[in-house]
């Protein structure tokens, strides 16, 4: 693979990252537990959205053929996908999508600071504009874990068995798929070892807080970056992508 | 949403918030939310409130603790200011750069 098409992978992963828990986020929206709720994970769907459309708009400018944002997330299949596990997972209980959030928010803030050190004007601007956003979603979501961690009976052990069931997805976030390797080599992407330390620190502080222990001696699963994923990505992607499927380049 | 919570007695306490939209311009009340604590209270105020830009700086204060005049009081309270147009500084010429007085 060139070079040309590993920097269109990769930034089709980033955005396939932020575009999926978007998605997943926004199934939310109406649903929430309170409204004031309702309204910060819409805000955080919304925020992951805007930055899977910068990223694919920069996709859509590299492979200079044509393509829009739209063709990237509408037209590919679920093996196209180049997203980690962990964001194509179901929302489950507000546990479950909280410790989904936190993992994800506290690895993309680490990534996205080393991303604005990358040569690379787009990425940088990308990186810069998102860790505000991201900045506050840490914030929020190492909030929750705290105060269910930290709160009921019921609301520990809620937070604790989506800790334990995502616990194995958090692997694949620090772990670089091919064209990641390929890419870091050449000083053009970010090389995920150097957040290991930030996130691990974070992830601890924060469980710490919570009164939570660390999940130990579990397997780590993979393979969201090179296209290989769970089923739920296929029900997502049918309900997400149902529209332009039906009606190619519908607009509204 | 959950309709339950509304009538459960277990519902997050209702805080009012109010928001500061520029740097030298007074807070303002722009509404009120449900949150258990003051932290999420700021926090949900940043979600429900300045998600258009609306402001730089959130005050809470939970609704319990703010006290209100009595609409029955209205006449002895504000009546009586009616006729006493020398409360008012009128008398004196403002310099045209003095604003928001």
């Amino acid at each position: 693979m060139d070079t040309k098409q590993l920097l269109i992978e990769y930034t089709l992963h980033l955005a396939d990252n932020a575009l999926i828990l978007g998605h997943r986020n926004s199934e939310w929206t109406g649903h929430g537990p309170v409204l004031e709720q309702d309204i910060a994970i819409s805000n955080i769907a919304l925020d992951l959205i805007g930055q899977a459309r910068n990223f694919y708009q920069y996709a859509a400018v590299l492979s200079g053929d044509g393509k829009t944002e739209d063709d990237f997330a509408y037209h590919r299949d679920s093996t196209d996908f180049r997203n980690c596990l962990l964001v194509e997972q179901p929302n489950g209980d507000w546990a479950q999508t909280i410790i989904k959030q936190f993992f994800f928010s506290s690895y993309q803030y680490f990534f996205f600071s080393r991303l604005q050190q990358i040569n690379d004007q787009t990425f940088a601007a990308i990186a810069a504009k998102s860790i505000k956003e991201v900045a506050y979603h840490v914030r929020w979501c190492s909030e929750w874990v705290i105060r269910l961690g930290d709160g009921t009976e019921e609301s520990h052990n809620r937070i604790k068995t989506a800790l334990e069931n995502n616990w194995k997805f958090t692997g694949e976030l620090l772990c670089p798929a091919s064209y990641e390797k390929e890419l870091s080599q050449l000083g053009m992407s970010v090389d995920l070892f150097d957040l290991q330390a930030a996130f691990e620190k974070k992830i601890e502080e924060v469980l710490s807080e919570a009164t939570l222990p660390i999940p130990v001696g579990k397997n780590m699963i993979y393979g969201g970056k090179n296209g290989e994923h769970s089923e739920h990505l296929g029900s997502l992607l049918t309900e997400m992508q149902f529209l332009q499927r039906a009606n190619p380049g519908c607009e509204w | 949403m959950s309709g339950d919570l509304l009538s459960n007695k277990q519902e997050w306490p209702l805080w009012e918030v109010f928001i500061r939209s520029r740097q030298g311009l007074d807070h303002k009340h722009v509404g009120s939310l449900h949150a258990t604590d003051a932290a999420m209270a700021i926090e949900n105020a940043r979600d429900v409130y300045t998600r258009r830009m609306e402001g730089v700086s959130i005050w809470v204060i939970e609704s319990k603790n703010i006290h209100a005049s009595n609409p029955d009081d209205a006449g002895s309270f504000y009546d009586p200011a009616h006729d006493k147009v020398y409360r008012h500084p009128t008398f004196y010429d403002l310099p045209d750069e003095l604003k928001h007085m």
